[in-house]
């Protein structure tokens, strides 16, 4: 199935929920919106024809510049992506979703962004939200046990974040 | 006369009466692989629940490699999974080639092949012997790293380093393999091949490891797909699945016209089962022996590579790599690609700003997956058959590390 092809078939079955694509990028990718999550990943892997059985890889990318000098000549508006990279088996294909997030909740600063969980689709999605959320700070709600797994539980901040500063000390070991 | 300790019922009774109770294995522990701290859950011998705990190497690697030239970052992929470093330049060398859209000439491809596949072979043979060393038999570990000592002097004449490598780089290699390499290669696989017999001999045709290892910590193949895992975990569980075949054209294509099967039992037998050891009857499709079984055939199938790359380097064309500057500019946009590396499927994601330095660096690695179905494999097991299982998925705790 092409590229286009694909795009309009999710299209006519979400509706507004895919918010958009890319299929000129090196890995051709689609945007969906956070409602429509859950379901889209459900179709995409219960589909006799699809079966994207394997989540090979959530990832979050913080689009953020904290220099105010090359933030002005910065590509992007600050949000947050979740990239989610997915594999067929029976197509032996790859697929890429991204969900757009603000970098805070509501503009609140410290308030994280939150997004469905699928770790109730793919059971491996549990610990990769769970790194996520670790290094990157986004909030996956339906999440069976949503810890820390890389930092101590009682760590603050998600270090992943481009305007994250390195703590001076923690539990009396001196930081930077 | 005072009635004795065991006389007394009642103390009896007290004696042998079991309590749920949390027991730590590790970090220390020898058989957990490094820092890898699982809480048990234990009823007595029987384990109920265990949780891993993977935060204790937590080394930043993808915070630094935010802050690198992608070919400045290949040094801490050695890092990653330290007995395989080479599979993970590689995986990272490729995943930039992609984003840069560099194409390698044919010697490139092959001098790769030759050394993962060599890379493999010492992986595996660690992976064995520590896995013998975790039912309790030494000799083979013995054995085995003998062998890996020898792929080590090999990679040590090829780049002068022994376990963290950087050898294969953005572009290619960083130099070409010394005149005379390929003979002393050679004479090493030959050797090499009588010592898999004997250790076939030793661990999986013995009665004791059959026994340890046979029917315990079962995952079945919708379980493994689901969980993500792969390399020999997903095979020995009956997936046909091997990236080598299956994967990225940029990655496949490597392997053009190389003669190889995916190790994985298919209708009752595993390919080249008629030279090696017969399943026991009482091993089950998933379970310790078979992965187990698996890492040994892909050694065997490793070594039939090295032999058909050796042969295609010394034919082919051109140039070892291309050249790549250190601080090379990169273009604008994302690239994700996978590798199979020893322990399953390596992944490397870079998103470029059209900068040298990489926006985001994100390393999604085989450990990680196969260590998050321990929990579903060691339920309702015994203490002694945890480590057979955490054995079996032979984990690297330095790649479970971000």
């Amino acid at each position: 199935m092409s590229g286009q092809a694909f795009l309009d078939r999710l299209k006519q079955q979400f509706g507004d929920e895919i918010t958009g694509a890319n299929l000129e990028a090196i890995d051709p990718w689609i945007e969906v919106s956070p409602s429509g999550l859950v379901e889209v990943c459900l179709y995409l892997r219960d589909q006799a024809d699809l079966k994207f059985e394997m989540l090979n890889c959530i990832s979050a990318v913080d689009y953020f510049e904290p220099d105010p000098k090359k933030a002005a000549k910065a590509t992007f508006a600050p949000h947050l992506e979740v990239v989610y990279h997915l594999w067929s088996f029976k197509g032996k294909v790859s697929l890429v979703l991204k969900v757009m997030l603000p970098r805070w909740q509501d503009d609140v600063p410290g308030q994280i962004p939150e997004v469905p969980s699928v770790s109730q689709i793919w059971p491996t999605a549990d610990w990769h939200e769970r790194e996520v959320y670790d290094l990157s700070g986004v909030r996956f709600v339906g999440h069976p046990g949503l810890r820390r797994i890389l930092c101590p539980e009682d760590w603050v901040g998600h270090p992943l974040r481009k305007d994250y500063d390195m703590p001076l000390e923690y539990h009396g070991i001196r930081g930077r | 006369m005072a009635v004795s300790h065991l006389e007394d019922q009642r103390i009896v009774e007290f004696d042998v009466r079991t309590d749920e109770m949390l027991v730590n294995m590790g970090p220390q522990h020898p058989s957990t692989h490094g820092v890898l701290r699982l809480v048990l859950r234990t009823d007595g011998e029987i384990v109920s629940e265990v949780t891993p705990h993977i935060g204790y190497l937590h080394r930043c690697a993808e915070k630094i490699g935010e802050n690198l030239t992608p070919r400045q970052w290949i040094p801490y992929t050695d890092r990653m999974d330290y007995l395989a470093a080479m599979n993970m330049n590689l995986g990272w060398a490729l995943t930039v080639e992609k984003l840069m859209k560099l194409e390698l000439p044919d010697k490139a491809r092959h001098l790769r092949v030759i050394i993962t596949e060599l890379n493999r072979i010492a992986s595996h043979l660690v992976g064995m012997g520590a896995y013998g060393l975790d039912l309790g038999t030494f000799s083979p570990f013995l054995y085995a790293f003998r062998e890996r000592e020898r792929i080590l002097d090999l990679f040590e004449e090829v780049c002068g380093a022994r376990l963290t490598y950087s050898y294969l780089t953005v572009g290619g290699a960083t130099h070409d393999l010394p005149t005379g390499w390929l003979r002393k290669c050679d004479e090493f696989l030959t050797q090499l091949l009588p010592v898999i017999d004997e250790c076939h001999a030793l661990l999986t045709t013995n009665a004791i490891f059959v026994r340890r290892t046979a029917n315990i910590g079962v995952l079945s193949p919708e379980m493994a797909i689901a969980y993500g895992c792969t390399g020999p975990v997903i095979r020995g569980s009956g997936v046909d699945h091997d990236l080598r075949r299956d994967g990225e054209e940029r990655y496949t294509e490597m392997y053009d016209g190389y003669a190889f099967e995916v190790i994985v039992q298919k209708g009752g037998h595993y390919p080249k089962d008629h030279d090696y050891p017969a399943v026991p009857s009482e091993a089950v499709l998933g379970d310790c022996w078979h992965r187990f079984y698996v890492r040994m055939l892909e050694v065997i199938q490793s070594v039939d590579l090295v032999r058909q790359a050796m042969d295609r380097y010394s034919t082919a064309t051109g140039a070892f790599g291309v050249p790549v500057k250190l601080t090379e500019k990169l273009p604008k946009g994302e690239a994700y690609l996978e590798t199979e590396a020893p322990r399953g499927q390596m992944g490397f994601y870079i998103v470029s700003d059209g900068t040298s330095i990489p926006w985001r660096v994100r390393a999604r690695s085989s450990s990680f997956c196969n260590l998050s179905v321990t929990h579903e494999l060691c339920r309702g097991c015994l203490i002694a058959d945890v480590p057979a299982i955490v054995g079996s998925l032979d984990v690297v705790m330095g790649e479970i590390d971000r």
